[in-house]
């Protein structure tokens, strides 16, 4: 069972990337474990059993975030989004020739359970393909290829994700960390 | 022959790409170049380095009690069906 305590929280978070709420997820998760039981026999090892199992989830989560039409709107389903112009930074914060309008401040010091939260709070709103590679690369710090292998995406598509991803977690944190003008 | 300089707004756009090493060489030398010469996208370089550590960083296992009772009674009666 040592697999089970292992490999649950994860299972349980990608799978809150496609639903979102902790009851389907938790109903994700053990479906996911029945079906590595019953298909254990049919692993045949060509990738990682972790990410056989990571795959089981993301092909669960998808079906039933499909099925209740809730939280993963079918848009963002057909479309990768990685052609949508989205800026890493607030245009705002460029004049001219793209020079900083003001300093980028430096940080106070913080917990990092402090800072967990609002990173937590940040990938909660982000499009679920964006908080899905975020997940999977930056929390369980696994390599692109894995990620890749598991949401069945492109090399350079998983890259533009991760790179949106991440600026979005920035910026919250420099909203709560940073300066915010008052000084 | 010379190559254009970033600009700060462009290279906000390619930190992702440098840290995983997906620039060309020339790129990843306009990057590493503009760096030395502007404190400020060197900090902002610097908090997305530390966005992605607090991202990493242990989160308590968030399964509670009771889900990983149930997850191993589901287990047991799947096991002794099969069986």
């Amino acid at each position: 069972m040592r697999l089970v305590e292992e490999y649950t929280p994860g299972m349980r978070r990608l799978a809150l990337t496609f639903v979102r709420t902790p009851a389907l997820a938790d109903d994700v998760v053990q479906e996911a474990w029945l079906g590595v039981l019953k298909g254990l026999d049919r692993f045949e090892g060509r990738s990682s059993l972790r990410t056989w199992i990571y795959t089981i989830v993301a092909n669960l989560a998808r079906t039933r975030a499909v099925r209740e039409a809730r939280s993963v709107p079918l848009s963002s389903l057909a479309t990768d989004d990685a052609d949508d112009d989205e800026a890493s930074v607030d245009p705002d914060r460029f004049v001219g020739e793209g020079h900083w309008s003001r300093p980028v401040e430096p940080w106070r010091q913080v917990l990092d359970a402090e800072a967990r939260a609002v990173i937590d709070a940040a990938i909660a709103t982000l499009p679920p393909n964006q908080a899905q590679v975020i997940q999977l690369r930056d929390i369980e710090g696994w390599s692109s290829e894995d990620v890749r292998n598991v949401l069945e995406i492109s090399e350079t598509n998983q890259r533009v994700l991760l790179h949106r991803a991440r600026a979005k977690v920035r910026a919250a944190l420099e909203q709560y960390l940073g300066d915010d003008g008052n000084s | 022959m010379a190559t254009a300089e970033l600009t700060c707004q462009e290279l906000v756009e390619l930190v992702t790409d440098y840290l995983e090493e997906a620039l060309s060489r020339r790129d990843r030398k306009r990057f590493e170049k503009h760096i030395s010469g502007c404190p400020n996208c060197t900090e902002y370089v610097a908090q997305f380095r530390e966005t992605i550590r607090l991202t990493g960083t242990l989160r308590d296992e968030d399964i509670s009690r009771e889900a990983a009772k149930e997850l191993l009674a589901v287990f047991a009666a799947w096991k002794h069906d099969g069986s």
